[in-house]
């Protein structure tokens, strides 16, 4: 049976459809790549399956249970970890604090020295360890975005969404954050990850869902993908098309 | 330190509960007014404090509670009086939270300031309508040292409280939904039970603490017990001390409360204009409240030394 199985999905904002009908479905412990242009509909089909925001259609489950129409915090409990597009720390707490909420609220509701040492490894993890009394306010920003790998990992989750946690990353830590999501993915852990960088995706991804102006138009193997004449004239724009 | 804390905080208690005893009725008037407002402080911090949410209704359940005396302390037994008054607090929170507690920023401090003003409004309504009459006498068996005992109670309660929630799931919560609420929600943190939870627990002691002070009134009108003066100086005592530490707002509390007292009595014209520069100066000055501003100047004494050594 399928793990992720996302139904129909429709998200509009007023005349725009965002999210125009998109199906597919992921199994246990893959990793795919959601791919497309810029306002293709990525980052909404992100916070649709994670509850930022309600469908306006269609239907979402993971693991047979049904998450259209649960509030953000109940998805989380069944599961379902995210990072932002735009990295969002918490700055007035400290890293171990930070990485512990997921712990304490999620699924597991670990309290305690169990919470710690959950956000402990998740920090020592993502390779923060060391630091774990610094205030999260004071890090760089590849090491916010760690922060917030370790945070979604902290939640111990079966999904675990990615909206672009590559970007703006150096050649170096690129290969660092690939060896670091391939550890994931190696661990169990079902990887949906949105995402720019080719390379990466490349990498990573066996599968690649590709988007433009809010549908799917391509979900087979990423070389192929990126071999489809649909897909690079959504990418690169098709003269005779417009 | 951590376990020394508890145990001066305790022999503080009794010391204070003892100074009645020692003072003059003038000195209780004051000490009563000082401990109210650090009650009043810490409640209003146990939910603002960490949540970043500043609400203006502190005189909306303050002035409940005392109106809740005025109205009952005829037909009920005193101990049965506080806990309806309690229970309309809490009551009056959950109703006000539910509507209110989405609404972000400046739209949840201009709606709790006009909760203030619009409970005053109905309540004065329904007195010259229904009942005929504006005022209302508050006789009571009460004496001064018993409400000051009682207010000490509460206050210490108040404290104890955040300590407790501090330390809690709930105190986290709170720090989470106070730095980033999508962050929260994506956690597993449901807000909205979390900020009612902690939005009614501050009512209801605020609601206390207007029925446990109101005997001092003795004569209660609407004008009296819904003065907005006290959300303002409430917010400014709490943000002076510090609203997301412990013992902040009654840091911030006491010597703000006396500087109010001193100012009223001497210059009873124009100590308005005195309070609102009080209030510009905290702001600009110690926008984090005193204890943070120690914490910075510790920071900056210990680094220089660091980096010699």
């Amino acid at each position: 049976m399928s793990f992720l199985v996302v139904d129909n999905a429709v998200k509009t904002f007023g005349g725009l459809r965002a999210v125009d009908g998109v199906s597919f479905a992921l199994q246990q412990g893959e990793i795919v790549g959601l791919l497309g242009p810029n306002g293709a509909g990525k980052t909404t089909l992100i916070n649709l399956i994670s509850g930022a925001l309600p469908a306006t259609e269609g239907q979402i489950s993971l693991d047979g249970v049904r998450l259209t129409g649960l509030r953000p915090d109940r998805i989380a409990r069944a599961g379902v970890a995210r990072t932002f597009q735009l990295v969002r720390v918490l700055p007035s707490l400290t890293l171990t604090e930070n990485v512990m909420i997921p712990a304490v609220f999620g699924a597991k509701s670990h309290w305690g020295p169990e919470a710690r040492a959950v956000a402990m490894g998740a920090l020592d993890r993502v390779g923060l360890a060391g630091r774990h009394d610094a205030t999260a306010g004071a890090l760089t920003y590849i090491d916010q975005k760690r922060l917030e790998l370790a945070r979604a990992l902290a939640a111990e989750p079966s999904l675990l969404l990615l909206d672009e946690w590559l970007a703006g990353l150096n050649p170096s830590e690129l290969l660092e954050g690939i060896a670091l999501i391939r550890e994931l993915a190696q661990s169990g852990v079902t990887i949906l990850m949105v995402e720019h960088i080719m390379e990466a995706v490349r990498a990573l991804c066996p599968r690649a869902l590709v988007m433009n102006s809010g549908r799917l138009i391509a979900d087979e193997a990423t070389g192929a993908a990126l071999a489809d004449p649909h897909v690079i004239a959504a990418y690169l724009g098709e003269g005779a098309d417009a | 330190m951590l376990k020394v804390v508890p145990f001066l905080a305790l022999i503080a208690l009794i010391v204070l509960a003892a100074v009645p005893f020692a003072v003059s009725d003038y000195g209780l008037g004051l000490l009563i007014g000082a401990v109210t407002y650090v009650t009043l402080a810490s409640a209003w911090a146990l939910f603002s404090g960490h949540t970043r949410y500043i609400s203006l209704a502190t005189v909306a359940f303050y002035g409940t509670g005392a109106y809740t005396v005025a109205v009952l302390n005829e037909v009920l037994p005193y101990w049965a009086v506080l806990a309806v008054a309690a229970l309309i607090g809490g009551a009056m929170a959950l109703v006000v939270g539910l509507a209110t507690l989405r609404l972000a920023g400046v739209y949840f401090v201009i709606f709790t300031f006009g909760l203030a003003e619009l409970v005053r409004q109905l309540i004065t309504w329904y007195e010259v309508n229904v009942t005929g009459t504006l005022g209302r006498y508050i006789f009571l068996d009460i004496t001064a040292r018993g409400i000051y005992w009682q207010m000490l109670g509460l206050a210490a309660v108040t404290i104890a409280l955040t300590a407790y929630i501090q330390r809690s799931r709930l105190g986290l919560a709170l720090k989470v939904i106070g730095d980033d609420e999508v962050v929260a929600a994506h956690s597993g943190i449901h807000l909205a039970r979390t900020k009612l939870v902690a939005f009614a627990a501050s009512a209801v002691i605020l609601t206390l603490a207007g029925a446990i002070a109101s005997p001092r009134w003795v004569y209660v009108e609407p004008a009296i017990v819904f003065n907005p003066t006290v959300s303002f100086l409430t917010v400014i005592m709490a943000l002076l001390g510090g609203a997301n530490r412990l013992w902040g707002p009654a840091l911030g509390a006491v010597p703000l409360f006396l500087i109010f007292e001193f100012l009223s009595a001497h210059f009873p014209d124009t100590y308005s204009i005195f309070l609102g520069l009080l209030f510009i100066g905290v702001v600009f000055a110690l926008p984090d409240g005193v204890l943070a501003g120690l914490d910075k100047l510790k920071a900056k004494r210990t680094q220089p030394k660091e980096r010699t050594a």
